[in-house]
């Protein structure tokens, strides 16, 4: 018998990423700029705590919604952090991952053909995540010459009637771009007025640099009751494999994606949630020590980069760098797969994250500095071989 | 200067270019402020983390504790400079708690850091007792692991 798929899982393309790093694995000594994770090993503090949790012999599920402590952790750690207060009875979720709080949230939001509204180039897994939950991805495009800002004017096109949900990422996975508030004020606006829900993915919003703070769409006037404020513990405290994620929303949101998250996850793993506490609770000064480290790889990648003759700006948060590569007549494509096998040096095409991201690629500095310093050498080799003219910093 | 003097800590010997670059500043600006920073005293000096197990693994340390009579003028701070200024003395703190200073020596016999005890520090007027404690095996020294890394395993790519 022939398995039949379903036809909206079917029409979904490979993750190109995946794709692009099938080819990575088949080499040996390989430096990769592609990995979208902290370098760091998860604070000791937050892992000690995981293994006193796990001597006391908490092991169980917890509750759906997880630990009530963790929970009340959470909304106070937004109620500083972002400015917006959530109660932890009932406004707070806690996901395996921010990736699970946003497939729970379209799931819980979107009828077949609704319209959910995303800025490109992004994160792999929105469109996927959309059409999975049978909506319809309608992208914005943002521009490097813009800063990759997300313009309301370009959103205020996009709107239909079917126009259920709009999509943020800021600090932006792949490009590093953050918001200036008078333009996130504009589209706050916009949300309100086409009665919008925003699905807001913070989970950079620690790493801000250049002293930069981080303003949330959710702390705006009018926008609590409208905005499921995603966040997570795998950027800022380097604990991507816990899986721990959260979703911060009025109750009836938070109800309804607890439905769904209770028939199909349960509940995120307590050992991760355990962890988080102390992460929440305790870990800030290591994840401030972690930022500074970033920022300072950030400045020697970007001044490196625009060295070699790739035009890069300086991102002012996450962890990226995203080049623009056009110079050497390639694609995005082309330069990230001859650099990898000319020089071994692993980055991730810009079209990964959507046509717009054509012309320039991703480089995570999520990396130690020994790696960057080595896949500089060897951009430098590339591009210098491609008669790219070297502009060393006046300075 | 807080990043720069970061960086300086973790690693003295950081090229001044690499410097340059991770703070963002023109190479001239990072050796001014090294400059200043050195001119200054907030720099008082560079120096080498040794793995003792592996060089003169026979050295000895001993962390000491040092009884001591204030004095009315002065306090505790002339004993202590009298104390820290022996060769043998590598650090010497004033502490809170149940003594007063904390006296780090490195010899190179026990019967030398016995001498030191018996016939320097014991000696002094205004000290009341010692108690010396003979360090056995080093963890973690400024900063720097000695006897177990952390070598996490990563995926070359994901």
């Amino acid at each position: 018998m022939s398995v039949r798929i379903a036809d909206h899982v079917k029409e979904i393309p490979r993750s190109g990423i995946r794709d692009f790093f099938e080819v990575v694995q088949t080499m040996a000594d390989v430096v990769s700029l592609g990995i979208g994770e902290p370098d760091f090993v998860t604070p000791w503090n937050i892992r000690e705590a995981a293994i006193y949790s796990l001597e006391k012999g908490r092991t169980g599920y917890t509750s759906n919604l997880g630990l009530p402590r963790l929970r009340r952790a959470i909304a106070n750690y937004v109620d500083e952090f972002f400015g917006v207060r959530y109660d932890a009875n009932g406004e707070v979720l806690v996901s395996v991952g921010v990736s699970e709080a946003i497939d729970l949230a379209l799931r819980a939001l979107l009828n077949p053909g609704d319209e959910v509204i995303y800025h490109e180039p992004c994160y792999v897994s929105y469109s996927p995540s959309i059409a999975l939950a049978h909506g319809v991805p309608v992208a914005v495009e943002t521009r490097g010459e813009d800063g990759f800002v997300l313009r309301a004017a370009e959103i205020a096109k996009k709107i239909t009637p079917r126009t259920k949900v709009l999509m943020l990422n800021f600090p932006t996975n792949p490009t590093g771009a953050t918001m200036p508030v008078e333009e996130l004020e504009k589209i706050a606006a916009i949300a309100r007025k086409h009665d919008l829900i925003v699905l807001t993915d913070e989970i950079y919003s620690e790493l801000t640099y250049d002293g930069a703070s981080h303003s949330s769409i959710a702390a705006m006037p009018g926008m609590r009751e409208r905005t499921v404020l995603l966040h997570g513990l795998s950027k800022a405290f380097a604990m991507t494999g816990w899986r721990i994620g959260f979703a911060c929303a009025p109750n009836e949101l938070i109800e309804a994606m607890m439905k769904i998250h209770q028939y199909s996850i349960l509940c995120a793993s307590i050992m991760g949630q355990e962890a988080a506490i102390e992460a929440l609770e305790r870990g800030s000064s290591s994840m401030l020590e972690m930022k500074r480290e970033y920022e300072l790889r950030r400045n020697y990648i970007t001044r490196s980069l625009n060295e070699i003759g790739l035009e890069c700006a300086k991102p002012k948060g996450a962890f990226y760098a995203f080049p623009k590569i056009s110079a050497t007549g390639l694609t995005s494509r082309e330069f990230s797969l001859r650099l990898l096998r000319e020089k071994r040096v692993a980055v991730v095409p810009g079209t990964a994250f959507g046509p717009s991201g054509e012309g320039h690629v991703r480089c995570s500095y999520a990396t130690g500095l020994e790696q960057i310093k080595i896949a500089m050498a060897r951009i430098s080799e590339f591009c210098a071989e491609r008669g790219i003219e070297q502009r060393p910093a006046a300075a | 200067m807080e990043a720069l003097i970061q960086l300086l800590q973790q690693n003295a010997l950081i090229p001044r270019d690499e410097a340059a670059r991770l703070l963002d500043l023109p190479l001239e600006e990072v050796n001014a402020r090294i400059a200043q920073l050195e001119k200054d005293g907030v720099i008082i000096g560079y120096q080498t983390v040794i793995n003792r197990e592996k060089w003169n693994p026979d050295t000895v340390t001993a962390i000491i504790e040092v009884k001591i009579t204030p004095e009315r003028d002065g306090g505790f701070d002339r004993i202590a400079q009298r104390i820290a200024k022996f060769d043998e003395v590598k650090s010497c703190y004033l502490v809170s708690g149940g003594y007063d200073l904390l006296v780090l020596v490195e010899a190179r016999t026990l019967r030398e850091v016995a001498a030191f005890v018996a016939e320097k520090l014991s000696t002094i007027g205004a000290v009341q007792s010692t108690g010396t404690h003979f360090r056995l095996k080093t963890y973690k020294e400024n900063g720097v692991f000695h006897h177990f890394e952390s070598a996490p395993e990563r995926l070359a790519v994901s």
